[in-house]
Order: C-alpha cells, then sequence, then structure tokens
C-alpha cells in the first residue's frame, strides 16, 4: 500500500465518543488538559459533546457530569489552533442545540444518521451549511446496507448541503475489503469537492488497518481516539496510526510523541476500565451491534442474571440501530422472564 | 338508526384513507365528505367509491354545501403548513376541527387523559399531538397522577417505513411538540422526547419507552394500578397498545415498556403510531360528538381558539 504524500485530517473522538466509555461523565478539567494537549501535538479537529451528541442528556443515554454548553465553552477556550466540532443526531438534537454549539464557537456540526435514513438530516444539515459551518454528513451503522445504498443516501446528504461525507462503521463490523468498496464509489459517485471520512470502532481490531484502506480508496478525513478512549473496544487509536503513516510518509500533521504522551499521561489515567478487546466488545464486532451500547448490555446482564453476550447477539439478530439503547433492558426483561428468572 | 354526528376528512392520504375506514364503523360519527387537493389521488377515488361527497379543490371545494350537508366535525390530515387556513374556515362553518397535523394552534388532546378538559373548555380546535405522544403521554400521565413528576422522557421506535416525508423533512418538530406535551399534558415538570427511525424487514411494531422521574420514592403498588387502568383505557381504542415490560422501579426511576400495534385498517399492523393517531383522533371525534348529540355542545357557542 503507497500512501505516501497523501493528506489526511485526523479529527479526535475520545471526548465524544470517548464519552460512552466514561458513562459521559468526563470532568471539566479533564477535558480542558486533553484538548490543550491534542491541540499542542497538533490535531486539527476534536469533537466535544454528550456521546449521543447535542442534546443527548438523558435517561436513556445517560445524563452527563455537565452539560455540552459547559463543556464547549471550557474546551473552545482553551485551544489555540484546533476547531473544535460537535455531532447532532436528528430525533434526539435538534436545530437550537446546533446554533447554541455555533454561538459558542464550534466550527463543524456533523449530523448523524442511520445509513438509510439521510432525509431526517435536510434540516440539519441545511442550517449548518446556512450558517456557513464546515457541514459533515455522517452515515452510521454502514455495513447494514450494500455500498450503492450509501451512494444514494450520501448523495442526499450532499443535495442538502453537506460538504463532507463519512462512511461510519459504527458496529465495529467491516472488514478491509468492504471499507475499501465503500469509500472507493462514494469517491467515484459524489462531487470531487466533497470530502470523504471514515468512522472505525476497533472490536475487530481494524481500526488501523480499516483507516488506512479508507485512505487509500480516497478518504481524507479519518476518525480516532487518542488511546482508543470511545464506544465498544473503542475507536481506531490515534497515537498508533500516526506512527504508522509517520513510517508510511503519510502527511498528517500530527507530532507523534506529543500525542503519545496524550494518550498515555492524560487519556489512559481517566479510563475506568481498560479499552480493550473483551468477549463483549468482540461479539459487537463479530454480530455487528452498535458500539455504544457495549455498557448498558453489561448493567442489563448483571441486572437481570443473563448474558451480556447474549443479550448483543439477539440486538444483532434484530438488527437494531444507534439510539435504541432503550430496546436494551427491554430484551433483558424478556430473557429472564423466558429463563424463568423473574 | 341511532342519530350520528356528520364528518368529513381533509387529505385523503395514509391516514385520512385509514381514518376513513374506521370512522365508517363508528357509532356515532357518519363521514360524508373527503377533500383533497389532487383529483387523481387514490384516496380520493376510493372515498367516492364508498359513497362519500368528494372534492379536489381543497377546503375551498367543500365550504358552499358544507353546512347544508351538516358537518359539524372535520378532521384535518394535511400537513401543518396548511392546517391554520383550513381550521379557520371550517370554524367559521361552525364545525369543529380536529388536527392530526402536528399544527398545534389548539390544545393538545390525548383522549384518556385529558379529552374532558377539551370538551369542558369548548374549544373549536384540538391537537392530537404526534403518534409518539399518544402512544406515551398517557403512560407519563398515569405516574403523574399518582406522584409529582419532576422529569418524563419518552422514546419511540417506528419502522422506516411508517415515517412519510412530513415527518422526516421537520424531526424536531416531532420532538418539541412531543417533549412539550409531556409536560402539558402527561405532567412531567420537564420533558424530554426521542425517535429512532429503524429500517428492518418485516418492519418492527412501534415500540415506545417510557421513563419517569419522580420526586419522592415511587409509591410502586399505586403506579402499578394506575399503569394497568391507563392501560385499559388506550386499549379501548387501540387494542393492540400493550405494556411488554415494566414498570420498572429503579429509585426514583419509572420505566414502562410499551409495543402498539395497529388495526391494520388501511396501513400495516406494524404502523401502530399511524393507527394511534387516527384512533385517537376518531376517539376524540366521538366523545365531542356525544356531548352534540345530548345537546351540552352546541357548535355556534364554539370558543374561537
Amino acid at each position: 500500500m503507497d500512501l505516501r504524500g497523501k493528506k489526511v485530517v485526523l479529527h479526535d473522538m475520545c471526548l465524544r465518543d470517548g464519552m460512552h466509555a466514561k458513562q459521559h461523565q468526563i470532568s471539566l478539567e479533564q477535558m480542558k488538559s486533553i484538548a490543550k494537549g491534542l491541540d499542542e501535538a497538533g490535531m486539527p479537529l476534536i469533537e466535544v459533546t454528550h456521546g449521543d451528541g447535542l442534546g443527548g442528556s438523558s435517561v436513556n443515554y445517560g445524563f452527563p457530569a455537565h452539560s455540552d454548553e459547559e463543556y464547549l465553552k471550557a474546551v473552545v477556550g482553551v485551544v489555540k489552533n484546533a476547531k473544535i466540532s460537535a455531532l447532532l443526531l436528528p430525533g434526539i438534537g435538534t436545530v437550537d442545540h446546533l446554533k447554541m454549539a455555533a454561538d459558542l464557537g464550534v466550527t463543524t456540526i456533523r449530523v448523524a444518521t442511520h445509513c438509510t435514513e439521510a432525509d431526517v438530516s435536510e434540516q440539519h444539515i441545511g442550517m449548518a451549511a446556512q450558517m456557513g459551518l464546515d457541514t459533515v454528513g455522517f452515515l452510521m451503522m454502514t455495513h447494514m446496507i450494500e455500498a450503492e445504498q450509501i451512494v444514494e443516501q450520501a448523495k442526499l446528504m450532499e443535495s442538502y448541503g453537506a460538504n463532507c461525507i463519512y462512511c461510519t462503521d459504527s458496529a465495529g463490523y467491516l472488514l478491509p475489503d468492504q471499507v475499501k468498496e465503500r469509500i472507493a464509489l462514494l469517491r467515484r459517485e459524489l462531487k470531487p469537492e466533497t470530502e470523504l471520512g471514515f468512522h472505525a470502532h476497533h472490536n475487530l481490531s481494524l481500526g488501523v488497518m480499516n483507516s488506512l484502506v479508507a485512505v487509500e480508496a480516497g478518504a481524507n478525513r479519518i476518525d480516532g481516539s487518542v488511546a482508543g478512549l470511545g464506544a465498544g473496544a473503542g475507536n481506531t487509536p490515534l497515537e498508533v496510526l500516526v506512527a504508522v503513516m509517520d513510517r508510511m510518509e503519510v502527511n498528517h500533521g500530527i507530532d507523534l510523541y506529543k500525542i503519545m504522551d496524550v494518550a498515555e499521561d492524560l487519556v489512559t489515567p481517566i479510563m475506568d476500565n481498560p479499552i480493550r478487546i473483551d468477549r463483549d466488545s468482540l461479539t459487537l464486532g463479530y454480530a455487528g451491534v452498535y458500539s455504544s451500547f457495549l455498557l448498558f448490555a453489561k448493567r442489563a446482564a448483571a441486572k437481570y442474571g443473563v448474558s451480556s453476550r447474549d443479550i448483543l447477539v439477539e440486538l444483532g439478530r434484530r438488527r437494531t440501530v444507534g439510539g435504541q439503547e432503550d430496546m436494551i433492558e427491554d430484551l433483558a426483561l424478556d430473557m429472564a422472564k423466558a429463563r424463568g428468572l423473574i | 338508526m341511532a342519530e350520528k354526528i356528520k364528518a368529513a376528512i381533509i387529505g385523503p392520504g395514509n391516514i385520512g384513507t385509514d381514518l376513513l375506514m374506521k370512522a365508517l364503523r363508528s357509532a356515532l360519527i357518519e363521514p360524508v365528505w373527503m377533500v383533497g387537493v389532487d383529483p387523481d389521488s387514490p384516496g380520493l377515488l376510493r372515498a367516492a367509491e364508498m359513497g362519500l361527497k368528494v372534492t379536489a379543490g381543497g377546503v375551498d371545494g367543500m365550504l358552499p354545501t358544507m353546512k347544508a350537508d351538516g358537518v359539524q366535525i372535520c378532521f384535518d390530515a394535511t400537513s401543518a403548513y396548511v392546517h391554520a387556513e383550513n381550521s379557520r374556515k371550517v370554524n367559521e362553518q361552525g364545525a369543529l376541527m380536529i388536527d392530526l397535523t402536528p399544527a398545534a394552534i389548539g390544545p393538545y388532546c390525548v383522549p384518556p387523559v385529558n379529552l374532558k378538559d377539551a370538551l369542558a373548555a369548548g374549544s373549536s380546535n384540538v391537537n392530537m399531538v404526534t403518534c409518539g405522544g399518544q402512544a406515551t403521554i398517557p403512560m407519563v400521565a398515569a405516574v403523574s397522577r399518582v406522584q409529582s413528576v419532576s422529569y418524563g422522557e419518552i422514546v419511540a421506535t417506528v419502522s422506516s417505513k411508517s415515517v412519510g416525508p412530513g415527518t422526516r423533512k421537520n424531526i424536531d418538530e416531532f420532538t418539541r411538540t412531543t417533549a412539550g406535551a409531556v409536560e402539558m399534558v402527561g405532567g412531567a415538570r420537564k420533558g424530554k422526547a426521542i425517535i429512532v427511525i429503524n429500517p428492518a424487514e418485516p418492519p418492527l411494531i412501534m415500540r415506545d419507552t417510557i421513563h419517569c422521574l419522580t420526586d419522592d420514592e415511587p409509591d410502586q403498588d399505586a403506579i402499578r394500578k394506575s399503569v394497568d387502568d391507563m392501560v385499559a383505557e388506550v386499549q379501548k381504542y387501540v387494542p393492540g397498545y400493550r405494556l411488554k415490560n415494566g414498570p420498572v422501579f429503579d429509585g426514583n426511576r419509572v420505566s414502562m415498556f410499551m409495543e402498539v400495534e395497529g388495526l391494520g385498517d388501511f396501513l400495516p399492523k406494524y404502523a401502530g403510531n399511524l393507527d394511534i393517531m387516527t384512533a385517537a383522533g376518531l376517539r376524540t371525534a366521538e366523545m365531542f360528538a356525544e356531548e352534540m348529540l345530548a345537546g351540552r355542545f352546541s357548535l355556534p357557542t364554539l370558543a374561537s381558539v
């Protein structure tokens, strides 16, 4: 694989996707110190919000330690060069949240929908584009449909005003060839000026490999997370990706030793549990399940005495999509009843 | 045959047609008009075959003879954009408007919770909130009538096929309107609404989760009874309304997990979200009709909204 000289914009997720792994309890001081460290390492884009995006604060997804406003204000104030992005899932957050984020200095808005439901993003993408923001259409769970269908949905988002489209492997399920096929077709079919991104979860240990494949196939934005802090087995560990890209002479703009230090000294110490491929996160990748279901399944399993792996496999079989966290307790109750446990 | 109140349905789409099929079975409502804007619309043709008067000229096409035809109740199953104008016109003709769009210019109405208030207020326009609101607000109210609820949150999961283009273009309206009604009708001090769309095949039956946070420790027995009673009330007009699991008590959290299966009149059974709207709209009309027939609700005295 020859990626020499390719320019890649890296986007850190540890203060957004990492919120899942931290049950949305990262402190303002932790956010600030990590964001400052990332900024000094040359990270161009840092995402900050509740794990489920703006407005995610809820019983269903978890109440965060601080509001989106508080987190965004804190982080925007400490970075010098990095730009701050915010995630928004229509159906959870609204354009009111989007305006709030923009007012606080967020310059990139990423509007996320399930991969078949792009048309619910029209009002949010339209608004973000109209406000002159860097507007990203973020298609989730793209392992569930074929490349041609992804292109159709991506074109909708492009038509609403997105200047960048993400192919997101929310379950960490995609194999390298599937990433290649999806990104290559998107690159062929979307406008040449539309940027293309890839977001991985490391559940099958393919985060770094799939990100390289995505770059080779035409993606120019890559998500990852320092020390991998993210849902499931985490996102592509950025310090590892940077080291690999360094050796492959990719133009990534990050100071390797500095980002290694952020991972080791700032992010790893705040983890509640090691971010690793355990039995359950491996099941996510194997069964094609939304990565942030992980901790919910573990808790429901503990509460109702059923296996978290069984819960996750069943969620995959039922083709659940991102946001259906409420299904997990319901399903655990059904399973416990069926087994005579309650 | 017992006397019925004559009604018009505006909007011959999926919702309007499903409503028509339900209304044809009603002991209190007699649908006489179907109003559309497209002469080729299958819904208009179907209504004409069923013996209704039809027009493709919008509400204006019905207005000249509406009074003579005895129309006392209108259902609007069009869109929020044209609703206000439709409502003004039919109110002028002395008819009550039941709004199935998210326009919400009249008071919110969730039949088993506050229909009696709407009747007492003599509103000339009542709004049916949203599908998610109809499915979940009765449960929030079932808890809040037992003890104070500081926060009510609902998650509606619906099949991709049951979500029309209007909802998709303005999904924020769903979350805002539903959250507002969780507070105003459900009785939670703060409301939140989430909608998730799932494209699985075969389509999933509408499912709803309701979380309430109570101020004090939940009175489990009283809440269980209140929830069961409320489910039975909703089942009177939506037989496929089921409490799957719960109430689950976890500290001050009370959670209910529901499934809503439709009757499958015109819309498929999985589209319980659409069925509960048409059923609630008809239920509302029937309650008004009962009052009208008993002479307790006379149209000329209708207050304007």
